[in-house]
């Protein structure tokens, strides 16, 4: 099938221009058969755009795109669809409201007479391809009610049920635990035996390592080059993205913690979580590990008021608090940053100025109730400056903005409340390197200043690197404690997945 | 797609306190070369006379479009509101012809558009239901209890304290234009300014992050919806005393002309955006338009067809020029 060295795909001087931004400058990409090749780079760096290139639907400026040694014309999805290049992009594209089966087979239901649907052969198909990935999923289950990981691989079992040369993931794992993540490989590395390639867009570099073959690093739109996961390491591969060398990302605690000032005892809300209690100690940076699912971000919302308790207490300075809804937790001192910051975190299309003050409007009122513009001005800009916001102005639109640089104006929101008390939920989901390690110094400044910062994550380096003390939740409960020196990652997985007793 | 990246970066550098002001520049230029093409088209049309016949003509859907702003940036819809004019109206004229002095009925008439709002707001924010249903029902329901409540007769005879409302003027101004300037004015400088009614530009940009921002979004939901009721009710009274009668068939069709005004002027129906000086814009663009038909002569007929046409022609110049950002 394939002609010229067993190079399935290759991409040749690929330029692509946005209004002043050259997106893609020059990028270059071999693709053989039967290999993962990842791509990396910082938010920025053009992967997305890449895809977006090779899934049809931006048209580059120039350049060569070759499939099986043959130039061809990308320009529509479903031309690349014929090329056999099949993409999954980062936000999924299915159709909640409709089952796993028909969003497997969208457009292509397997017809009777009359052109109705054969409902008996589609569930059929699509229970077999269902027991080809080892999943145990209802063909007629509604999307939505799926977990999101699963929904994840029903993304990806649509893109393989057209049967493509090349398959396309773009940041696969950004919602999956570590355990799903595992299960995707394993679908992985079975197709590629089956000759199918893939190009694999992650900012994990650990699992670049794990399911990769090669890496080919973009940064600033340009390729940088391309390298055998064998024979690189991942300060290479950092210092590639970044075209610097990065120093302990997360930095490191030079002042003593405080005294316990705020604690949560007996929570409980219904099924998602029970028994939950835990202190916080000034200065502190908790972790709340644990998978997916186990009432981690359940304790956080509840804690904020987002989704109520219905029993317990929580306490801070001394006093009880009784927060019924974000607004009191806000007027008490304790802020939230949701782990989904397009749907729930920032006014996307509304500029970075009025983003950063939305939960303290209150603060740039004056007297007679009316907002000061000078006031918000000045204050945006601070923002921009003390967080290190890239943007040409501050009358950007969030959505314009890299996942970094909006992880920033969030994080600039909710500091801007002056919090006694900060909950951040995956406070670097889908965020590049050099925005992690900034993050992680502006949290530790925070928490230098008094704060207690309770940190959800999935991110297990993150979790071991940067918190000072790390419960695990397993099942809606806290499963284990442990101090920040004693914390390896196999304790914390065997913790939240109820491996070792031990804990 | 070229055309998007022409105007991306006028978009790129777009905030909150220039959201419309392309817009509002935009309608304001169209505004004065088509007053331009039409004075020298018609020696009539620049007189003082003709320019009062348009802000009298618009000065209704005026006073209803500042609610309806208000409600359609913090992502809301009512379709209500000319069946809510009618209703009020109605209870007004009810009221002075059961024998209640002027004042008490037009508290009444309020009260009575505001507690219609009021239900929509609960039925939207508490009960859950889409705004759109929940005001087309609401539509329904109005124009239902006027019909069966007036017999399908319309309410006459109404004292002349009140007719003043609609008929007086002062120095050659007639009161409902003075009445709908006062709300515009005061109604775009508070949501422009005030932190209350900012707070709606954020609910319609993201209603979960708003309210995770501590926004009280369910109250300010119900609120807009009953400040459109009482705005509605108030714009009811206004043409009741200005025709000297409450008809049966009064406010149809407004919805439409309002909402229309307030999307030419800038605002979309995901929310987020709009004013309420392009609403009154957009009203009076399409005032003029109808005013220059006449004046040229063209068949009355055209109106429709060339309002509907502005709507739709000002919004796809907006998508064409990136300004609504397109769900790819």
């Amino acid at each position: 099938m394939s002609m010229s060295d067993g190079i399935v795909l290759e991409v040749r001087d690929i330029v692509k221009t946005f209004p002043g931004v050259r997106a893609l400058d020059g990028v270059q990409l071999q693709l053989r058969a039967g290999e993962v090749h990842a791509v990396i780079g910082e938010n920025g760096a053009g992967k997305s755009t890449l895809m977006h290139v090779l899934g049809g639907i931006y048209r580059p400026d120039s350049g060569r795109i070759i499939v099986d040694g043959k130039p061809v014309e990308l320009d529509s999805a479903y031309a690349a669809a014929q090329h056999g290049i099949s993409v999954v992009f980062q936000e999924l594209s299915l159709a909640p409201n409709l089952s796993v089966a028909e969003n497997i087979f969208a457009n292509r239901q397997p017809v009777r007479a009359l052109g109705l649907i054969d409902y008996a052969k589609l569930y059929e198909d699509t229970r077999e391809i269902l027991r080809f990935f080892d999943l145990e999923i209802d063909p007629k289950t509604l999307v939505k009610n799926l977990p999101v990981a699963q929904q994840q691989v029903v993304e990806i079992l649509k893109a393989m049920s057209t049967h493509p040369k090349v398959l396309i993931l773009d940041e696969p794992t950004s919602s999956l635990t570590s355990v799903e993540v595992e299960f995707l490989f394993k679908n992985i590395r079975r197709l590629k035996e089956q000759g199918i390639s893939f190009i694999y867009i992650s900012h994990h570099l650990k699992e670049i390592f794990e399911i990769a073959d090669r890496v080919t690093v973009l940064r600033d739109g340009c390729y940088v080059g391309t390298r055998e996961v064998k024979d690189v390491t991942e300060e290479q591969l950092v210092q590639m993205m970044v075209g610097r060398e990065l120093v302990d990302m997360y930095g490191r605690r030079d002042y003593d913690i405080g005294e316990v000032y705020f604690s949560v005892k007996g929570a409980r809300r219904g099924k998602d979580f029970a028994d939950v209690s835990f202190s916080l100690r000034r200065g502190e940076i908790l972790a709340l590990a644990g998978l997916v699912g186990s009432g981690r971000t359940e304790v956080g919302r509840a804690i904020f008021g987002a989704e109520p308790l219905e029993q317990g207490e929580i306490i801070l300075g001394g006093r009880s608090l009784s927060i019924a809804s974000p607004k009191d937790a806000i007027q008490a001192g304790v802020g939230y940053l949701t782990e989904d910051r397009k749907a729930q975190g920032l006014f996307l299309d509304m500029a970075i100025r009025d983003n950063c003050i939305a939960p303290h409007l209150v603060d740039f009122a004056n007297n007679l109730r009316m907002m000061d513009e000078d006031a918000i001005t000045d204050f945006a800009h601070q923002c921009r400056r003390n967080f290190n916001i890239i943007t040409p102005s501050i009358k950007q639109q969030v959505c314009n903005l890299s996942g970094g640089n909006q992880q920033k104006v969030l994080l600039s929101m909710w500091m801007g409340i002056k919090p006694e008390v900060l909950i951040v939920d995956e406070p670097t989901r889908g965020v590049d390197v050099g925005a992690k390690s900034e993050i992680y110094r502006l949290l530790r400044q925070l928490a230098a200043t008094g704060v207690g910062i309770i940190m959800i994550s999935s991110d297990l380096p993150e979790v071991l690197g940067l918190s000072d003390r790390i419960l695990v939740m397993r099942e809606g409960r806290i499963a284990g404690e442990f101090s920040a020196e004693e914390a390896t990652e196999e304790k914390v997985v065997a913790c939240a997945t109820g491996v070792a007793m031990a804990c | 797609m070229r055309t998007a990246t022409v105007s991306g970066e006028a978009a790129r550098s777009r905030g909150l306190a220039r959201i419309t002001d392309f817009r509002e520049f935009m309608i304001l230029m169209v505004i004065v070369a088509a007053s331009i093409i039409m004075s020298i088209a018609s020696p009539y049309f620049l007189t003082r006379m003709n320019i009062l016949a348009n802000l009298l003509s618009v000065s209704i859907e005026c006073i209803v479009a500042v609610g309806m702003t208000v409600l359609m940036v913090s992502g809301g819809f009512d379709m209500s509101v000319g069946s809510t004019v009618a209703l009020c109206g109605a209870a007004g004229a009810m009221a002075m012809r059961a024998g209640i002095p002027v004042l008490p009925a037009i508290l009444i008439a309020l009260a009575v558009g505001t507690l219609v709002g009021l239900i929509n707001g609960l039925l939207i924010a508490k009960v859950g239901i889409n705004p759109f249903i929940t005001t087309l029902g609401m539509m329904s329901v109005l124009r239902g209890i006027l019909l069966v409540v007036t017999q399908a007769r319309n309410i006459t005879g109404l004292p002349q304290s009140f007719r003043i409302i609609g008929q007086g003027n002062f120095l050659g101004i007639q009161y409902p234009i003075i009445i709908a300037l006062v709300f515009l004015i005061v109604g775009d400088i508070l949501l422009r300014k005030s932190r209350f009614f900012r707070q709606n530009y954020y609910i319609g940009g993201n209603r979960q992050a708003a309210r995770l921002s501590g926004i009280n979004v369910d109250g300010i939901t119900i609120f807009n919806y009953a400040l459109t009721g009482f705005l509605a009710a108030l714009a009811g009274l206004v043409m009741t005393a200005r025709l000297g009668a409450a008809s049966v068939t009064a406010g149809t069709g407004l919805e439409l002309k309002v909402i229309s005004a307030v999307i030419i002027g800038g605002a979309s129906l995901s929310g987020g955006e709009g004013t309420v000086i392009g609403s009154f814009l957009g009203a009076l663009l399409m005032a003029i338009i109808t005013n220059a038909l006449t004046l040229l002569g063209v068949d009355v007929y055209w109106n429709e067809f060339v309002i509907g046409a502005t709507l739709l022609l000002a919004v796809a110049v907006d998508v064409i020029g990136g300004k609504r950002r397109q769900k790819a």
